[in-house]
């Protein structure tokens, strides 16, 4: 039973969006609305900054709040992967996982119903990777089994230091920023 | 001339050995291609290969179709530019199908120019049109006085059609607005130039030095992966740009230079590496030509003279140039794409030239490959007309060193003056001229002198609204255009076919080329029935077939040697034969043989530098109305020092105009307060701020930086356009 996760590295983001592009096209994103985004954070004084990169989503979290206050069951784990999912039909729009996430991953679809990053599950159920990690013109991304000590996203977490977001929030996120 | 039958031979042998193998190769492909295509179709989802358009890189792309209507892109997966992978541009390329504010039927003017009235007609009125006046030009003028302003490869069928009536003057923006000053430096150098896409070999290299090169946020699909590797690898990278730009980011090194001084960095960077004798001694003896004239002239410029120019610490210097000789010749001082800066851009890059002769970087393996092409013939088309007149762009060889391609804005001058005769009639493709070019009104007053003025594009760019005729271009997603036969490590034809269907009267560029030629009585030269036919024939030549092309989208050549390490035998087409550290050709011609430093004009008080640069979203003007793309970036914001903006007491968000030396004031701009930024200058995207009114999505939205370039320094060696000399202070609003 694999633990769906990320693992992106932010030493290669550039942050072009094209992750963003690319899932807005795969996923018939509506104008306005985005699944995933990118992230710049500066520090220092001109000439001496550190840049951070990163693109970011649904962290498809082990604790999920935006579950738990579900009042119709549309927002769910998936049976595979640990995926975070909302069931569209059952949906009412009601705004309160939108609210609940920590993270802002979460929109209200122009068709009523919360939306947000699905992994790409369509695709990983066919052997596919998320599409964003297959566009991705730096290679930073990498999608993978968390579970799995010999996939690619675990060897990186043991060989590179990393964080993840918000972590303090008790939500245990699965996707991990290499730094 | 000799040098190019040198070079002619060498491609041609390149070529010969790659059609032989190529043949003995297709069999398994076609087999394999054609199994995954029909399996896809019995789904309901098509996969077309085609290749991009969104900006000139051309890579390689698989287009899906879900249930008749275009889906998604993907990077083709055996294009040797892309890898699979797109750039967000091309990703987006979806929307410029869908984009609600392209050209939809032909137009024709029914007032005053610029005031953007027109009158919907057929296409065989638009070209009764444009025929009656360029028959009348030709007439009365000769046909010299057509121009073509033209931009992708989709300009090619307008070339032809140019060189049929009998013009020689034809040109893009993208040489003497853009990399014109790189090429001119490389060739005074090396005897060649950097090409497009340029040789540089940036996955392997070991020390990356950029210099004002915003890879990263210039999207140059390629040089982005390959960027990436490199910094995977550890490459050691040294930035140098007045702005902390994202490839800053992955440096080692960020020298936050002093815009304008470039040059004194390179010359003291030089002086080090020849003081220390640090350069690649044996590749400089052995190819180099006027080196000891060379190194005396550089030994004088230490880095304690740089640091008063640059502003940046000599112990720096000292210690960026030994990080550069450490990892030669795997060094790469990158020669940049968009150059025109400050007017003495060519000698830059000729510097930057210089620093890769010292480092040995030509030639080998992590600086500069040697890259093939597949070698189509053209179509066997009948002789065009002899032309009468030299073209105008470089009047008496006033710019010596033009690489052997014309200067847009000289065709403009000559517009404006009439010398060395009239040009009375543009014919503009692709290309923006009222945002490629500086000084606006300068193209305004070039186009109020025109009896005929034809736009083709696809969205109705700013320049169209002063246009007679505007001819609405169907997408590249929806049209074939001539095979991409880019230079690069390894040859490879890619071919641009439909994907889907126009949604209105659109129509591709080789047939308005064809029909418009009819029409002027050149049938002869288009004797193909349609596009299919001319590629098949071309294809044909060389032991393939279109259908072939269509299945695979690319067929690639065998592979050949890149690198003088490989094998090459070194060849450089100087008049001498060799790397010219000293150049002959600019001292006969009246420049400085070795590059020297000139101080550039500063800001006065409470004025800013202008700086401009690109978004990964966009390419220039061209994509703002893409609705996935505007979704991403609908404006631009203007970057301010975090100190100036406290100073002028301006927050994140707040909108403020610009105004220039020149009195020129802008839209409203957004202001982004950042420590990314040196204090003497403001930055902005390109592209933004355009006033065409029929681009409803995105008319104003942000400012135009080239409505602000008002000046413009033109380099004497190329005829390029310096445009980083315009300064601006804050028009604060009440």
């Amino acid at each position: 039973m694999p633990r769906y996760g990320m693992v992106i590295d932010t030493r290669k983001c550039v942050g072009c969006q094209d992750c963003v592009v690319a899932c807005k096209t795969e996923n018939n994103v509506p104008e306005g609305h985005n699944r995933d985004w990118i992230v710049t954070e500066s520090f220092g004084k001109f000439p001496d900054i550190n840049l951070e990169i990163r693109t970011e989503r649904c962290n498809h979290c082990s604790e999920t709040p935006c579950v738990s206050c579900c009042p119709t069951g549309a927002s769910h784990i998936h049976d595979v992967g640990g995926v975070v999912l909302v069931t569209h039909e059952k949906c009412i729009g009601c705004k309160a996982c939108v609210e609940a996430c920590p993270y802002d991953a979460r929109f209200i679809h122009p068709d009523g119903y919360a939306d947000k990053c699905t992994f790409c599950i369509h695709r990983v159920e066919k052997g596919e990777k998320p599409a964003c990690v297959e566009v991705c013109p730096t290679y930073c991304m990498h999608f993978g089994d968390l579970d799995d000590p010999n996939s690619e996203v675990s060897k990186l977490l043991n060989s590179r230091k990393y964080h993840a977001l918000m972590t303090d929030a008790g939500t245990k996120p699965n996707i991990f920023y290499l730094v | 001339m000799n040098s190019l039958s040198r070079r002619r031979f060498l491609k041609i042998s390149g070529a010969t050995v790659v059609t032989a193998a190529a043949l003995a190769g297709t069999a398994k492909t076609f087999i394999k291609s054609s199994e995954k295509i029909n399996e896809q179709s019995e789904k309901g989802i098509k996969k077309i290969s085609t290749y991009c358009d969104l900006c000139f890189w051309k890579c390689g792309v698989m287009a899906y179709v879900k249930d008749g209507k275009l889906w998604k892109l993907e990077g083709h997966p055996d294009d040797p530019l892309s890898n699979g992978r797109l750039c967000p541009r091309g990703t987006g390329g979806v929307g410029a199908h869908y984009d609600e504010d392209r050209l939809k039927t032909p137009l024709i003017r029914k007032s005053l120019r610029g005031e953007e009235k027109w009158v919907e007609v057929t296409w065989g009125e638009a070209f009764d049109y444009i025929a009656e006046k360029m028959n009348k030009i030709k007439v009365e003028y000769g046909p010299e006085s057509m121009a073509l302003f033209s931009h992708g490869i989709g300009g090619s069928f307008l070339k032809h059609l140019m060189h049929a009536y009998g013009s020689p003057n034809e040109t893009a923006p993208s040489y003497a607005q853009c990399r014109g000053p790189r090429e001119a430096g490389f060739e005074l150098t090396f005897g060649d130039i950097v090409g497009s896409p340029e040789r540089t070999d940036i996955q392997n290299s070991k020390c990356l030095v950029l210099i004002g090169s915003h890879l990263g946020e210039n999207m140059h699909n390629t040089q982005v992966q390959e960027f990436s590797r490199a910094v995977e690898k550890g490459a050691s990278i040294i930035v140098v740009d007045p702005r902390f730009s994202v490839a800053a980011s992955k440096a080692k090194y960020y020298l936050p230079i002093k815009p304008g001084t470039d040059i004194a960095l390179l010359l003291a960077w030089m002086s080090v590496v020849v003081n220390e004798k640090l350069y690649d001694v044996d590749y400089v003896e052995k190819f180099g030509f006027g080196f000891e004239a060379f190194a005396a002239e550089v030994s004088q410029y230490t880095p304690e003279w740089a640091y008063i120019e640059t502003g940046i610490d000599p112990e720096v210097i000292r210690e960026t140039a030994r990080e550069m000789a450490r990892y030669k010749p795997a060094t790469l001082i990158h020669p940049g794409r968009h150059v025109t800066w400050y007017g003495d851009d060519a000698q830059r890059s000729r510097a930057i030239a210089l620093l890769n002769a010292l480092m040995g970087s030509w030639g080998r393996k992590g600086g500069f490959y040697i890259p093939y092409s597949y070698d189509i013939p053209k179509y066997p088309y009948p002789p065009y007309p002899k032309i009468e007149k030299g073209t105008v762009d470089n009047p008496d060889g006033k710019y010596p060193f033009a690489a052997g391609e014309q200067i847009s804005t000289g065709i403009r001058e000559a517009t404006i003056t009439g010398k060395p005769y009239p040009i009375k009639g543009w014919m503009i493709y692709g290309t923006n001229l009222l945002q490629a070019f500086p000084n606006r009104d300068e193209t305004i007053k070039a186009i109020q002198n025109l009896d005929l003025m034809v736009v083709v594009d696809v969205v109705p760019s700013e320049v169209a609204g002063w246009a007679d005729v505007v001819l609405p271009e169907s997408v590249y997603l929806e049209r074939y255009d001539d095979l991409n036969t880019s230079p690069f490590r390894e040859s490879f034809v890619g071919i641009r076919q439909p994907v889907v269907a126009e949604p209105n009267d659109q129509k591709p560029n080789w047939w308005i080329a064809k029909k418009l030629g009819e029409k002027l009585g050149l049938a002869e030269y288009f004797p193909w029935k349609d596009i299919e036919e001319y590629l098949d024939i071309r294809l044909q030549l060389v032991g393939h077939s279109l259908e072939e092309l269509k299945q695979k989208g690319i067929i690639k050549g065998e592979p050949q040697p890149i690198y003088f390490e490989d094998g090459i035998e070194p060849e450089f087409w100087t008049p001498s034969g060799k790397i010219e550290f000293y150049s002959p050709q600019l001292a006969e011609a009246g420049f400085d043989p070795v590059p020297k430093y000139t101080k550039h004009p500063q800001p006065p008080s409470g004025y800013f530098r202008l700086l401009y640069g690109r978004a990964p979203v966009h390419t220039f003007s061209k994509t703002q109305s893409n609705p996935i793309l505007r979704d991403m970036m609908s404006e631009n914001e203007l970057w301010v020092n975090a100190d100036i903006a406290l100073r002028y007491g301006l927050k994140q968000g707040d909108k403020i105009k610009l105004k220039n030396s020149d009195g020129v004031i802008s839209d409203q701009i957004k202001v982004k307060p950042t420590e990314r930024i040196r204090p003497d200058c403001v930055y902005m995207v390109h592209g933004f701020g355009q006033k065409s009114r029929q681009l409803r999505s995105t008319y104003k939205k942000g400012a135009s930086d080239a409505e602000l370039i008002t000046q413009y320094k033109t380099d004497p060696l190329m005829g390029g356009t310096g445009m980083n000399v315009n300064f601006v202070t804050f028009e604060m609003e009440v």
